[in-house]
């Protein structure tokens, strides 16, 4: 398995008037394609600057990141936008689905902004509701929607551009417990068929168990970083 | 992303507050259609002031005696009568520039055709001043030069006359008195109409100056002789020339000041034109400003919603919006709204100079220019009150605008 994530030396320092608040301190880590990754940490932790910098939505103080061999921490806003669109997908706690529009057309959102059109646009938005389970509720909107059913058009919007990496921002936390569960199922069944790299933020360890690595965030620092050893076994045959 | 689409999101957008678009876009239409109402109305004022000063006779200059004084008491204006017959001769005869003249002598006199009396303005003209004036015949002729030469009783009569003393009936040779003098009705003159101060032109009758001199006014001066140039270029031409000739006719030395004014029509119109110009930029700048009100709404709107849908700008930008998809959304929203205004304005603004034109008797043009210019410009406004909206939204940080309740 080819490397995805590699960061090096990663700070972020945020400017609060005169007070410098560092949320980063020294990140330095890789990700392989196909692993499943929990970010976990208390809030403070820097797990959510960290994702924003992964998700090229934030430019780490100093460092580097590279996406798939490429350095981008130093890109354009502009380049950004492509990167965001063409090759992660994000699912948030909130959902953030567009209110008073239909899924299918929260699913073909992404698509807007690179260049399909109209009947290929429609197609993929249909096959990626479908592999979410939601192939019955297409011009259903939001508010008619549950929490679960609402997150899956989340994840298909994720998935419709057919992205290497998934960054779920505590995907779980506005969910019961067995909703949950079904969608810890879906990210582990996209993880596996799909081959999909998955980076997911919790705070919940059973949440967290359900990825292959779990990486420790504390004060900016990664202090613990465990993968089980199946996972292992993978990144060492590509390694 | 594809134009279609950003104007289908930008429909949607605006379709989802209706009232508010509404209230918003009204501002435009408003604009649009006072800009159209009142540049229509100012046009149509102009056109009227163009046609009567046409109706007036174009190049014409009129030759009146100049005052006098005698002992120290200043007369007016044609108290002296040494302007004659054989001047308005002179000048046609000798100079280039001029094409027609004729002398006119004025009186308003009581006219009486059977039981039937009317009083009216008697003209002594000569048969020159059918050009001069752009007078068309109706019906029989116009004077002609032996009626000059006997100082025949013949009379033309304007269409008002006519009216007041034979009903429908045809006037020609008909006989009517003036001064217990009958004249017969030679020619019915096409109506005119009003003057630009109001003044019908068609109540009026007139005969041979001479007969005008002898038999009605017992003189042998003209009061005024009404000249013609060849064009409104030569106009002043003709009037340096005019004046050269009288002098030297009326022997007037070089110190002394001439005994007669020539007025120029061409200042009288073009202070009319002026009048009308200015009225027309008045009343399209008043109008300009409310487009300009209409455009901050517009604006304060498009503020109000960027703030509104912070969260809808992270979503996108999280997906991979670029800062010029989200400024181009807001844009073609803001256009899309102006545009839209501006359409139903200029729908408004003609129906409301039609209606103007048709109950209120006022006479309206609408210029296409400045319907086209008004539709380009609501589109301008949106452009120019959008984009800085447009431009805050693209400016927004995805990570708090995701953040944002």
């Amino acid at each position: 398995m080819s490397e995805v994530i590699r960061v090096e030396n990663l700070h972020k320092t945020y400017h609060m008037g005169d007070v410098e608040v560092p949320a980063l301190r020294g990140i330095n880590l890789k990700i392989a394609g196909g692993e499943f990754v929990a970010v976990m940490g208390s809030s403070g932790s820097g797990k959510s600057t960290f994702m924003n910098i992964l998700g090229c939505l934030d430019r780490p103080s100093e460092g580097k990141y590279f996406l798939e061999g490429n350095e981008v921490g130093s890109l354009s806003p502009d380049e950004w936008a492509t990167i965001r669109n063409k090759r992660i997908g994000f699912v948030f706690q909130g959902f953030n689905l567009l209110a008073r529009t239909t899924a299918l057309e929260n699913v073909e959102l992404p698509m807007m902004y690179n260049g399909f059109h109209g009947k290929e646009r429609h197609q993929r938005a249909i096959e990626a509701l479908t592999l979410v389970g939601l192939s019955q509720r297409l011009d259903h909107t939001p508010n008619r929607l549950s929490g679960g059913q609402q997150q899956r058009v989340a994840i298909a919007r994720a998935l419709v551009n057919r992205p290497s990496l998934i960054l779920a921002d505590e995907p779980t936390g506005n969910l019961d417990s067995s909703t949950s569960g079904e969608i810890m199922a879906l990210f582990q069944k996209l993880n596996v068929e799909q081959r999909i790299t998955i980076i997911l933020v919790t705070h919940e360890a059973d949440i967290a168990a359900n990825a292959n690595r779990q990486i420790l965030f504390r004060d900016g620092l990664v202090i613990s970083d465990k993968a089980d050893e199946k996972a292992l076994r993978e990144v060492k045959c590509s390694g | 992303m594809q134009w279609l689409m950003t104007f289908r999101i930008a429909l949607r957008a605006l379709a989802r507050n209706k009232l508010r678009a509404f209230l918003t876009m009204l501002g435009i239409i408003i604009g649009v259609g006072a800009v159209i109402a009142m540049v229509a109305i100012g046009e149509g004022a102009k056109s009227t002031i163009r046609a009567q000063i046409a109706s007036l006779g174009t190049n014409v200059l009129i030759v009146l005696p100049g005052s006098n004084s005698q002992g120290g008491v200043r007369l007016g204006t044609g108290n002296v009568n040494t302007l004659l017959d054989s001047d308005a001769r002179a000048i046609v005869r000798e100079l280039r520039s001029v094409s027609f003249a004729s002398p006119v002598l004025r009186r308003p006199e009581q006219v009486v055709a059977g039981n039937l009396n009317w009083g009216t303005l008697a003209q002594g003209v000569a048969p020159e001043f059918q050009q001069i004036r752009d007078w068309q015949v109706a019906d029989g002729r116009f004077l002609h030069e032996g009626d000059m030469e006997s100082a025949a009783k013949v009379a033309v009569i304007g269409e008002t006359v006519a009216r007041q003393l034979f009903g429908n009936d045809n006037p020609i040779d008909m006989v009517i008195r003036i001064r217990n003098i009958p004249f017969r009705v030679v020619g019915l003159l096409a109506p005119k109409g009003q003057t630009g101060q109001g003044t019908d032109q068609d109540d009026t009758l007139m005969i041979p100056y001479t007969t005008m001199q002898k038999r009605l006014m017992r003189i042998t001066w003209l009061q005024s002789i009404v000249v013609k140039a060849v064009s409104a270029e030569r106009v002043p031409e003709a009037q340096e020339q005019i004046t050269l000739l009288l002098r030297q006719r009326h022997r007037i030395g070089q110190d002394r000041e001439d005994d007669f004014n020539i007025r120029n029509l061409s200042d009288i119109a073009e202070a009319a034109q002026t009048t009308a110009r200015v009225m027309a930029v008045l009343l399209g700048s008043v109008a300009s400003i409310s487009l300009l009100v209409g455009g901050i709404g517009i604006m304060n709107i498009m503020l109000v919603s960027v703030t509104e849908r912070t969260r809808e700008i992270g979503i996108r930008m999280a997906v991979g919006a670029r800062g010029r998809d989200i400024m181009l959304q807001f844009l073609v929203e803001a256009v899309v709204m102006a545009a839209t205004g501006g359409l139903i304005g200029i729908f408004l603004g003609i129906g409301s100079s039609e209606v103007l034109k048709e109950w209120a008797q006022w006479p309206t043009l609408i210029s296409p220019t400045i319907v086209a210019i008004a539709f380009l410009f609501s589109g301008a406004v949106g452009v120019f009150f959008g984009f800085y909206p447009a431009k805050k939204a693209a400016n927004l940080d995805p990570i708090e605008a995701l953040r944002y309740e």
